[in-house]
């Protein structure tokens, strides 16, 4: 899989996508993948109070791309806890996140695979 | 349109419970309706906030069980959930059905058991904070974002942006440890000091033990009907002068700016312009402290401190009870406890007893009160604005 964005014809994109744009109420209609891209940390935690299946400790983090001017927002773990707001971070991708199997969401609702953020 | 006024209100003992969820329910509901001094089969409208019973303990439909069990058949019944808010939504639909003329007589009772419902072999925390993160996005499920590292990522943020120190948010745990002693209902009622809150173990960097609320079983109840025939039942009934829901969006980090929450912002303008009232006619507040962070960005998303201030206004004694603006004399979420259901008709149920003087060593100086009711992360808010006739 690759690391997504979804744009609408008037240009607002969002990861993840939905049936209409957010902001406009549009269809989005373009994918960018931003998988090559870096982004920038606006925010990060250590969770270590974490739910079935979920690594411990968690570290997360929501990171922001620059998709042709427009500020685009993820949230994803992270490959480390040594890590600023500021710093510059690279999607890495992990083919399973989670154990599906031990949380009480349904194995078969969703993907469980997924990029984290490695400091560049 | 005629007023909506509150007859009745009660609540359990919140805390870690024997109880299940339909023993919870009925024990608030039954309480409500004798403080009131109304029968069963007076109630018209039978309201149940409630968010994950079907997920704790595996029971479903609890608003016909509740009907049943107080002998309130015939009731219109409906469960109301809007996860950590649904006892606020709960207030909305039972406002709703006596402002339209639906019914004359409503009861509306939220709870929640929490404690005591993982699986074999499963921790309860680890388990109760799985059902609470499942009300989350799939791309953000997947990750093992849960509430509490919600408030982690928005808490850095917060204090990144605002140049605020992290005691700043030791102190709202201080202060409803505080008020929680007095309130003999509460989940713990033991003072801390900002040492120990400072000190406790990390549980979403930079936040830690002691700015979460704890998980909670407990069930609270109000009693709804026209302002014209209130007097009937009590002379000393609240008026619900403004309230109003609204959401923001489910992808937390859709959100342009991380410390303001647009559902606490609209809801609460919509609520105040309803009331014909301003943040400053407020002499008391109930606030969402699910986690320590949450009520400094309700107090701003309100209006009553400036963006990036209400960090100062804790530190400054402005939010303790003998201060300008008391927030959660009740000890909030962070004392009381946090029933998800039941959590925003309790917070009714405090302010209803400050507005007829009746909150003991609690009591403030109170006409006008508001309680400000957060599910998801923000995700969906309910504001509502009470006062004396």
């Amino acid at each position: 899989m690759t690391l997504d964005a979804h744009r609408c014809p008037n240009g607002h994109v969002t990861v993840p996508g939905h049936p209409r744009c957010p902001t406009c109420g549009e269809a989005q209609t373009e994918t960018l993948d931003l998988t090559d891209r870096v982004a920038e940390v606006v925010t990060w935690t250590v969770s270590t109070a974490t739910p079935p299946g979920v690594r411990q400790p968690n570290p997360l983090a929501i990171v922001e791309f620059d998709v042709d001017g427009e500020p685009v927002r993820v949230v994803g773990g992270l490959t480390t806890d040594e890590v600023a707001i500021g710093d510059t971070v690279e999607p890495v991708y992990v083919d399973e996140l989670r154990d599906p199997d031990a949380g009480i969401r349904h194995p078969g609702s969703q993907s469980w695979d997924g990029y984290r953020f490695d400091p560049v | 349109m005629e007023r909506v006024a509150v007859v009745g209100a009660s609540m359990t003992q919140f805390g870690e419970r024997d109880a299940w969820i339909r023993e919870l329910l009925a024990e608030a509901g039954d309480a409500c309706l004798r403080d009131a001094g109304v029968a069963p089969d007076e109630v018209e409208h039978l309201y149940v906030s409630n968010m994950a019973s079907g997920e704790f303990e595996g029971q479903s439909g609890v608003m016909n069980a509740l009907a049943h069990d107080l002998g309130a058949l015939g009731a219109y019944t409906q469960r109301v959930d809007q996860t950590s808010a649904s006892g606020g939504a709960g207030v909305y639909a039972a406002w709703q059905s006596v402002a339209s003329g639906a019914s004359e007589m409503t009861l509306l009772v939220g709870g929640e058991k929490m404690t005591d419902t993982a699986p074999d072999g499963v921790d309860d925390t680890a388990f109760a904070t799985d059902v609470i993160a499942s009300l989350t996005h799939p791309v953000e499920y997947k990750h093992g974002v849960t509430l509490p590292s919600f408030a982690g990522l928005t808490a850095r943020r917060y204090l990144h942006e605002y140049d605020a120190p992290r005691a700043s948010l030791a102190h709202v745990a201080v202060k409803n440890h505080r008020n929680g002693v007095d309130n003999p209902n509460a989940h713990f009622r033991s003072e801390i000091d900002l040492e120990t809150a400072l000190e406790s173990p990390v549980v979403a960097d930079p936040l830690r033990l002691y700015d979460f609320c704890p998980i909670t079983d407990g069930s609270a109840a109000l009693l709804f009907c026209p302002e014209s025939v209130a007097a009937e039942y009590t002379e000393d009934y609240v008026v619900v002068s403004g309230l109003a829901g609204a959401t923001d969006t489910h992808v937390v980090h859709e959100r342009a700016d991380p410390t303001t929450m647009r559902g606490v912002v609209e809801s609460g303008a919509d609520a105040f312009e309803m009331a014909d009232r301003a943040p400053e006619d407020v002499d008391v507040a109930e606030l969402h402290d699910m986690f320590t962070i949450l009520e400094f960005l309700q107090a701003e998303d309100l209006g009553f401190f400036e963006k990036g201030r209400a960090w100062e206004a804790a530190m400054d004694g402005v939010t303790d009870r003998d201060g300008a603006l008391p927030v959660n004399t009740s000890g909030g979420l962070k004392s009381k406890g946090h029933p998800l259901g039941a959590s925003g008709v309790a917070q009714v149920h405090e302010l209803y007893e400050q507005l007829r003087g009746e909150a003991g060593p609690r009591q403030v100086d109170a006409d006008v009160a508001l309680a400000c009711n957060v599910g998801g992360f923000g995700n969906c808010v309910t504001t509502t604005i009470l006062e004396r006739p």
